[in-house]
């Protein structure tokens, strides 16, 4: 599916968004939806849908389409509901820059540099995979070490193999999925190996990519070096103790010919960075309003630019929230200042969107620092609510309902997550 | 060391030893992984004569469906990619419209990664009807015009 391409840029949009994945997507239609007659979508691939083309697997869509989608259904899904909005989508292009007067400047295939003026404009580029150089592991730099993410465009978009025996560092979902994946394809898969003591993805995908396959998994296991002159030759791992040291007398040589780190994500903030916008420390994506408006007039934000989701569902659904911002920003619809500032307790890092108001229901998201079970979410002492689990690994999302709020007239309100005695009361 | 890291390399012990799912000593009893949520709970199927005699471990319903389930007939989709000429991209995604029991995955990709296609293809699109007799339709992910 590819969307019709734009024959000629206009000089100004209503709504301009940065980024044609689910984010990208789901904004673009949040903006039409109230009521912005020009939105265009910019992408650097040739066609819009994002990391979802590559994610070949199922496990998307059930929240926000009710069924269960592999990545490229649940991006056609996506792409659709922006044709059917008359949403102009340019690709093969890129937003070099964006000035503090929302003026873009776009250089792409078909239409060169270009200057757009937007009336709003959305950042959804999404987030970067952290590579080897973020953790620094010592030895040679041959051919053969890439993220897990980039392995599998090469895999399920290029038709390309990485090489023929792979170890997995890190075993967040994307290492998981690739393990499986490489299996499938017919590579050997040595083993993954993670620093933490536990596993980071999904069970789900414990059982099925490696159970299924009998793919180890190491745990508190790290790669210490990576050896080879023109290609990977080897790689050395070792166990490691409570402070993630490395005990090198216990260190192993694995010969292979690949190296896949799936290591964490970081949200891809260059542009914030230029607009000069205000950055939260924890989530490294930009301060947000409760209609994901960034600290700059009219700039909105959206997806894993502004903190990283485990869910596709919750980015579109945060997206067409922030679309619709930018849609009531671009015509003019006022939009009530924020009068509720949640501020993480214990046992949350953060929340999204930091600030709410009183005068309607919010989604928040939170993101816990240790695993708790059972436990209770207390918002203030205005609302609680007991949790059977919270694990860092899964996002918590809390609807704040007006009533929640009857006789509280703004200010801070603390949210915490605390245990709680089984069978006792919440 | 907090209790909370104590009890995370508990966890990792557990998960070292819990190599898929699997017979120990006592041959009666089966270990599966319960993938219904992050807690992961550690369930025990229990058999004598070939019947399940009980289901142990799980702290709610779903535990229970997914160890019978797993015990009984263990079943997957099955995604992967088949190459196509003339596309915007050289391979296709394609899944098996159902799940198929999980001994065929191997064969139900191999069979696929002979074929070659030609774009256009529609998302829905059979690609490999009734896919090595599971009763199971291959179809495509996506459209893939062509380039």
């Amino acid at each position: 599916m590819i969307t019709p391409k734009p024959a000629h840029l206009q000089p100004r949009y209503d709504v301009v968004v940065v980024g044609g994945g689910p984010a990208g997507l789901a904004a673009a239609v949040g903006a039409r939806e109230s009521g912005a007659e020009r939105v265009l979508v910019i992408d650097r691939e040739p066609e819009a849908g994002g990391i979802l083309q590559q994610c070949i697997h199922p496990g998307f869509g059930l929240h926000h389409f009710g069924e269960e989608l592999t990545g490229p259904e649940y991006a056609q899904r996506a792409i659709e509901q922006t044709v059917e909005r008359e949403v102009d989508v340019l690709s093969s292009a890129y937003v070099l820059d964006v000035a503090s007067d929302r003026r873009l400047k776009v250089t792409s295939r078909d239409h060169g540099v270009a200057y757009l003026d937007a009336g709003a404009v959305v950042l959804a580029m999404g987030a970067r995979e952290r590579t080897r150089g973020a953790i620094r592991i010592p030895g040679e730099r041959p051919a053969g070490v890439m993220t897990a993410g980039f392995a599998q465009k090469l895999v399920n978009l290029g038709g390309m193999l990485p090489g023929r025996r792979a170890v997995i560092l890190g075993s967040g979902d994307i290492g998981l999925i690739m393990a499986r994946r490489l299996v499938l394809e017919g590579v050997e898969v040595e083993g993954v190996y993670e620093l933490m003591p536990h596993a980071n993805g999904l069970n789900r995908n414990i059982v099925q990519c490696l159970h299924d396959y009998d793919i180890p998994l190491h745990l508190s296991t790290t790669v210490v070096r990576i050896d080879g002159r023109e290609r990977v030759e080897r790689v050395t791992v070792a166990p490691v103790d409570a402070s993630y040291r490395p005990d090198m007398t216990k260190a192993r040589d694995i010969p292979c010919d690949t190296l896949l780190v799936s290591i964490g994500l970081i949200p891809d903030n260059e542009l914030a960075h230029r607009l000069g916008l205000r950055l939260d420390p924890v989530t490294t994506g930009p301060v947000v309003t409760s209609t994901m408006e960034t600290t700059r007039d009219g700039v909105f934000a959206c997806g894993n630019v502004v903190h990283i989701h485990d869910l596709v569902d919750y980015v579109s659904q945060e997206s067409m929230l922030a679309g619709r911002g930018a849609g009531a920003y671009a015509i003019g619809t006022p939009t009530p200042p924020d009068n509720v500032r949640l501020t993480p307790g214990e046992n949350v890092r953060y929340c999204v969107p930091p600030t709410i108001t009183t005068d309607r229901e919010h989604t928040v998201y939170m993101r816990v620092t240790k695993p708790m079970a059972p436990c209770t979410l207390h918002l203030g002492d205005v609302y609680k609510r007991p949790l059977r689990y919270v694990f860092p690994g899964e996002m918590v999302t809390l609807k704040v309902r007006p009533r929640f709020l009857e006789g509280f007239h703004g200010g801070s309100l603390p949210v915490s997550i605390v245990p709680r005695e089984e069978g006792g009361s919440a | 060391m907090s209790d909370d890291r104590q009890d995370a390399d508990r966890e990792a012990a557990a998960d070292r030893e819990m190599v898929g799912a699997r017979v120990d000593n006592d041959a009666n009893v089966s270990h599966y992984l319960c993938i219904g949520c992050p807690l992961g709970c550690r369930l025990e199927v229990e058999e004598e004569q070939g019947e399940i005699v009980e289901i142990r471990g799980q702290s709610c319903k779903k535990g229970e469906v997914f160890a019978r389930q797993e015990h009984t007939d263990p079943r997957r989709v099955v995604t992967t990619t088949v190459a196509v000429a003339g596309g915007l991209w050289p391979r296709l995604p394609v899944k098996t419209e159902g799940d198929v029991p999980k001994a065929a995955i191997i064969d139900v990709c191999r069979m696929l990664h002979g074929l070659r296609l030609e774009a256009p293809v529609t998302i829905g699109q059979v690609i490999a009807a009734d896919v090595l007799g599971t009763g199971v339709d291959v179809v495509a992910s996506r459209d893939l015009p062509r380039a």
